[in-house]
């Protein structure tokens, strides 16, 4: 087999491996809930038999890894069980199965990320590239030090500034993200300005620092300097010695810093209410809703880890001693 | 090309009163302190001095160009009669890789990763227009051919990795001589290289050099390899000039002290004795690492008691498993090492106190053997502690002795490494294993990253401790001038087996086995015919 | 032309040597200090106010952290400086009774993450055996989940008390430490003073303290200062969503989410529009503080300079 493949390969079973053992920690989180937490979701007013119910809808009566498969074999099938929030002490369910819950909001939360993604890369890279080749100059020191500000600030932080400015002291754009399945795309794209502009301050801070650094360090290869002392112009060090072996560490600082973003998003989503998937995992933590927390989690660490995985393969799949082997 | 209209003799370079300056500990100082260097169409000039000597920083100068961190303060440097100092970098660039070529010393860094070998080869002759890129392909592989490397059609379809560092340097070469500059400046183009590599490696490089009469600045800390490629030999110290002469003026009779320092290890040889007690032998030994690869195969050796006994070999040798053997680091698979008749315990955590202490350690790099947060006094009071129970007042009086030992005084006991030299950073290291009261001290390369003259009086220290302390050593090295000056008796390895051992007499002198023969062949001598001769005698036997 | 040290008058003393002058430490943190650049100054002197105010809380503050006033949401005044809260509690008091909070359970908690990942670190580094292999992978699985997710799913099951938010925040944190520690202890276990160390007989904890320990520690205090910033950023987030120091306890993150409603006055006061970002903007600014810092130490120490 080709080594790229089998490297490949050998990289998307520790990925499902990773995957998967995540997806048990996850899962046994639910074990340290305390026992009596079937009333603490009915209320005080449920009796005996509802709560006797409950506990059997959720398999309490099953050993743990009995219950972990069948959760597992849910998820693979897309169901990941049914909420804890509108049940009554009655026995009355009028819960929601989880899916619908997570579905909609996660399409939410991707476009945001996508259109903050769609800003912040370019811009970011445009502006790590250019500070490293003009490095100690003064437009290097300058973009630095913005950046080394820009991190220091807590997202919230950032988020009311924009508010302040651009909702209330100058109505540009709403303060208030409200979206639903049915507003148009660029109404969409209008009222979410706000939250992705603070997304994409906080990202590009990042991820220019790291392009910067990644692209010094790859200048620094005695290759680059030999291509200079051939006689190679300025333009071409870049393009043909330089950038062929630059896709690997700008893959991985893409990757750290899309998974990042989908960490801001949560705290971001809070602010704008915005109704994406940070929010509803809140409000879950918020009324201890496990069976929606635990599918969010889910949802967010298959993102980190598929990203992580992506910027492995791409650096993989460019390595010339894989792809040309002995 | 106006080159090919002017004659051989002419002016090619001249610079004049150069300053560089480098830049360290937040602040500039110089490196080059006013060097002048002339160098005439067809001549090869050999630039030689020890690290730190700024040779390679002047070497780059030559093109005009300083290296991130240095700058180039004042002087003049004039190539074919342009002035390079102040030209704009793009008027540099036009000489770059067309009428000046650079040869660096680590061809696996220097070469592209991401590109083949042919299309590097041929990039600087097709970017600057000098011809077109099916002209330059061909005649690289006429390059290539006549380098010395196998399969010169197909060799530069291959990647970088895919081909070993000695043909990888020769296609630096090829890759300097495509564009026929009028100068090529080789940085230490042998230095990573073994010894039989490097004498392929410069044959090549000599060949090429004469057939296309380019001019060239051979740098090196060298002096046996620049004797048998400069014409000139110009050598520097701290940035500055000591003397410059003819080849054979030079190596017949240097006029500066240094200069005569430079080799003066050669001159340095102990009378071999020979001893029968032995104190430590290494009975059939096989080893591997990780339990899988094997590096050593049925190794026997014997060392007598206080005499010394020299390992050599090449890297991938053997030679420094054999120490990890013997010290326990690496315990063996088969066979056994025994010390005064009793044999060790294979591991190093089954060995007790005093048989740690008995055999101690000396390393190449002294930088990296000592901790560089702790002081002298704590270096070499630490063993004293820790196996003879000294503390206190003791402990610093026995240190000061030791330091005494050593030509060093008190004043530095509360130095830290990195306040003192290369050669008194490897003397503190010295002491720290006499702190142990050894019977043996594995030496592993103790002088090779140190400077000519430094090396000599290390080798004069080990071999008055001897005399005084009757101490043996088993000397690991790579290079057949401190075998010369330190042993008694010799043993060649290769490939992880023992070729042969017997007394410094019988192996340094005919009948040789055939490695044997190869490698002390290949040790470049102080005479500037000898790798004209070899090469006659290698292709006299080859016929 | 330079003659000296030539064969006849060598000697290994008369080698040239960088030697140092000796001074005591503070000595040389004040020649440093001198040469330092202005962001490292801006820093160090918000750092020291920070931690005044941190030590000093009482005194500094002029009413009690829980003391509630008639008014609430009362505007800026001579009696209460920065106004009131939406129960009425001095904003001006909280803010420094906050600082205490935040900034202090923010260094506990890093402390702590430093103690768990430096020591495994360091025990995987030197054992490069079993123990690393187990340690590597576990941190590697628990790494593949954004911490502040998985701070969330831990939150959302465990009661939210500030000994439980330390403990869950650090440990998830020690896995970077860990990380690192083993990273730079690896490239010195390889060092020929550590097999030295070993082949006369030392054991594992003279390894650990006197060989390597003080050669990562420039690293691991740089690494201290990011990691505090991170657990700082983190718990303020946290406590702004509601999950992280709890109240009557004042801290920055809530107070800034308890008075966010106050920004849509600004058009008419824009003293009550800043007032939910002046938290925030002390959470900001001691951020900014301590990356300078950081800033300036790794270029000290590292001797790390693009040029190079």
């Amino acid at each position: 087999m080709h080594p790229i493949l089998s490297t490949v390969l050998q990289r998307l079973a520790l990925g499902i491996m990773t995957l998967f053992l995540v997806s048990v920690i996850i899962f046994s989180s639910i074990e340290l809930l305390p026992g009596d937490f079937g009333e603490a979701v009915l209320g005080q007013a449920a009796t005996e038999d509802t709560v006797a119910a409950f506990r059997k809808e959720l398999g309490l009566d099953k050993p743990a890894y009995a219950r972990y498969f069948d959760w597992l074999g849910g998820v693979m099938q897309g169901d990941f069980g049914k909420s804890f929030s509108g049940r009554a002490s009655s026995g009355i369910d009028r819960s929601r199965a989880v899916v619908d819950l997570v579905g909609p909001r996660l399409w939410n939360t991707l476009f945001l990320a996508s259109m903050t993604a769609i800003i912040a890369v370019p811009l970011s890279l445009f502006l790590g590239i250019t500070a490293a080749l003009y490095r100690n100059s003064v437009y290097d020191r300058s973009v630095n030090a913005a950046t080394l500000t820009t991190i220091s600030f807590p997202d919230f932080f950032v988020a009311y500034v924009l508010v302040l400015f651009f909702a209330i002291l100058f109505p540009v754009f709403p303060a208030i993200a409200n979206i639903s399945a049915d507003t148009p795309f660029w109404e969409r794209v209008y009222r979410s300005a706000l939250p992705a502009l603070t997304l994409t301050l906080v990202i590009v801070a990042h991820m220019m620092r790291m392009t910067r650094a990644a692209i010094i360090n790859l200048l620094a290869s005695p290759y680059i300097e030999m291509a200079r002392l051939k006689g190679v112009s300025s333009r071409d060090v870049i393009l043909r010695h330089a950038l062929p072996n630059a896709w690997a560490p700008i893959a991985t600082v893409i990757a750290f810093n899309l998974a990042f973003l989908v960490v801001g998003v949560v705290v971001v989503e809070v602010v704008f209410v915005y109704p994406g998937i940070g929010q509803l995992m809140v409000d879950a933590v918020t009324t201890r809703d496990i069976p929606v927390v635990q599918a969010c989690a889910l949802v967010f660490a298959a993102t980190y880890i598929i990203l992580n995985l992506i910027a492995d393969i791409i650096a993989i799949a460019t390595n010339p001693r894989l792809l040309h082997p002995r | 090309m106006s080159t090919k209209e002017s004659k051989k003799g002419d002016i090619l370079l001249e610079m004049k009163d150069i300053v560089i300056d480098g830049f360290s500990d937040e602040r500039w100082h110089e490196i080059v302190k006013g060097v002048d260097l002339t160098l005439r169409r067809g001549e090869v000039m050999g630039l030689i001095g020890e690290s730190g000597a700024g040779k390679s920083t002047l070497g780059l100068a030559a093109m005009g160009f300083a290296r991130p961190g240095c700058r180039l303060t004042s002087g003049s440097i004039k190539f074919d009669g342009m002035e390079l100092m102040g030209m704009p970098e793009k008027e540099r660039r036009q000489l770059w890789g067309s009428r000046i070529a650079y040869v660096a010393q680590s061809a696996a860094a220097s070469f592209n990763p991401a590109h083949k070998l042919i299309d590097q080869t041929v990039e600087a002759t097709v970017g600057h227009n000098i011809r077109p890129s099916a002209d330059a392909r061909t005649d690289a592989v006429d390059l290539y051919g006549a380098l010395q490397l196998p399969n010169p059609e197909t060799i530069g379809e291959r990647y970088p990795h895919q081909v070993s560092g000695g043909q990888l340097q020769r296609m630096m070469t090829a890759m300097a001589m495509s564009p026929r500059p009028d100068l090529i400046i080789f940085d230490e183009p042998t230095t990573a290289l073994d010894v039989t590599t490097q004498v392929e490696v410069l044959i090549a490089m000599r060949d090429i050099v004469e057939q296309f009469d380019t001019a060239a600045i051979y740098i090196t800390h060298d002096l046996s390899v620049v004797a048998q490629m400069a014409d000139f030999i110009k050598v520097l110290r701290y940035g500055e000039e000591v003397e410059e002469a003819e080849t054979r003026k030079m190596l017949k009779e240097p006029e500066m002290p240094y200069t005569k320092s430079l080799w003066s290890v050669r001159s340095l040889e102990k009378p071999e004795d020979k001893s029968e007690d032995i104190v430590i032998s290494i009975k059939n030994v096989d080893a591997a690492y990780g339990g899988t690869v094997k590096v050593l195969h049925d190794v026997n050796i014997d060392v007598p008691r206080g005499r010394t006994v020299a390992v050599v070999g090449e890297s991938g040798s053997g030679k420094s498993t054999t120490a990890r053997v013997i010290t326990g680091l690496l315990p063996p698979m088969n066979g056994e090492v025994l010390f005064n008749g009793e044999a060790l315990p294979k591991a190093l955590k089954e060995r007790n106190k005093d048989q740690l202490r008995r055999i101690q350690m000396i390393y190449q790099m002294a930088d990296t053997a000592m901790n560089p947060r702790h002081t002298v006094e704590e270096i070499i009071g630490r063993p004293l502690q820790f196996y003879q129970g000294l503390t206190g007042r003791a402990r610093q009086d026995r240190v000061v002795e030791l330091l005494k030992m050593i030509e060093l005084d008190e004043s530095f006991l509360d130095r830290l490494p990195g306040e003192m030299s290369g050669g008194q950073k490897q003397r503190i290291c010295i002491a720290r294993a006499l702190a142990a009261d050894p019977e043996v001290i594995i030496c592993d390369e103790v002088t090779s990253a140190l400077d000519q003259i430094v090396q000599e009086g290390i080798l004069k220290l080990l071999l008055r401790l001897q005399e005084e302390l009757g101490i043996t050593y088993l000397f690991i090295t790579h290079d057949i001038a401190t075998v010369k000056a330190i042993s008694d008796e010799i043993v060649v390895m290769f490939q992880g087996r023992v070729v042969e051992q017997g007394l410094k007499s019988e192996i340094l002198n005919p009948p040789y086995p055939d490695y044997t023969q190869l490698l002390l062949s290949s040790v470049p001598e102080m005479d500037p015919d000898w790798l004209t001769n070899l090469q006659n005698d290698r292709e006299a036997e080859q016929a | 032309m330079s003659d000296t040290n030539s064969t006849e008058n060598y000697s290994a003393a008369g080698e040239i040597g960088q030697v140092r002058q000796r001074r005591t430490l503070l000595q040389r943190a004040w020649i440093e200090l001198k040469k330092a650049p202005i962001t490292a100054w801006f820093g160090l002197i918000v750092v020291t106010l920070y931690v005044l105010m941190v030590v000093l809380a009482p005194i500094v503050a002029p009413y009690g952290e829980a003391e509630v006033f008639p008014d609430s949401y009362a505007p800026w005044s001579s009696d209460h400086i920065l106004g009131t809260d939406q129960i009425g509690r001095d904003l001006y008091s909280r803010l420094i009774y906050g600082g205490r909070n935040t900034v202090g359970i923010a260094f506990v908690t890093t402390l702590l993450a430093f103690v768990i990942g430096g020591a495994f670190g360091l025990m995987a580094a030197i054992d490069r055996k079993w123990i690393d292999q187990g340690l590597s992978r576990m941190v590697d699985v628990l790494m593949a989940i954004p911490s502040l997710i998985f701070a969330l799913v831990i939150l959302a099951i465990l009661d939210k008390t500030t000994f439980n938010l330390i403990i869950v925040i650090a440990v998830l944190d020690s896995t970077r430490v860990f990380r690192l520690t083993r990273a730079v202890a690896l490239n010195v276990v390889v060092m020929d003073y550590v097999e030295a160390a070993r082949l006369r007989g030392e054991g594992l904890g003279w390894v650990m303290r006197k060989e390597i320990l003080p050669n990562i520690l420039p690293p691991l205090i740089a690494e201290f200062g990011l990691r505090f910033c991170f657990v700082f950023l983190t718990i303020a987030a946290l406590s702004f969503l509601g999950f992280g120091i709890q109240p009557p306890l004042a801290d920055w993150g809530s107070m800034v989410r308890e008075n966010a409603s106050l920004i849509q006055f600004a058009q008419f006061d824009m003293k009550a529009g800043l007032t939910p970002l002046i938290p925030a903007a002390a959470i900001a600014l001691l951020t900014i503080a301590v990356n300078f810092i950081v800033d300036w130490f790794l270029h000290k120490t590292s001797g790390l300079k693009d040029e190079h």
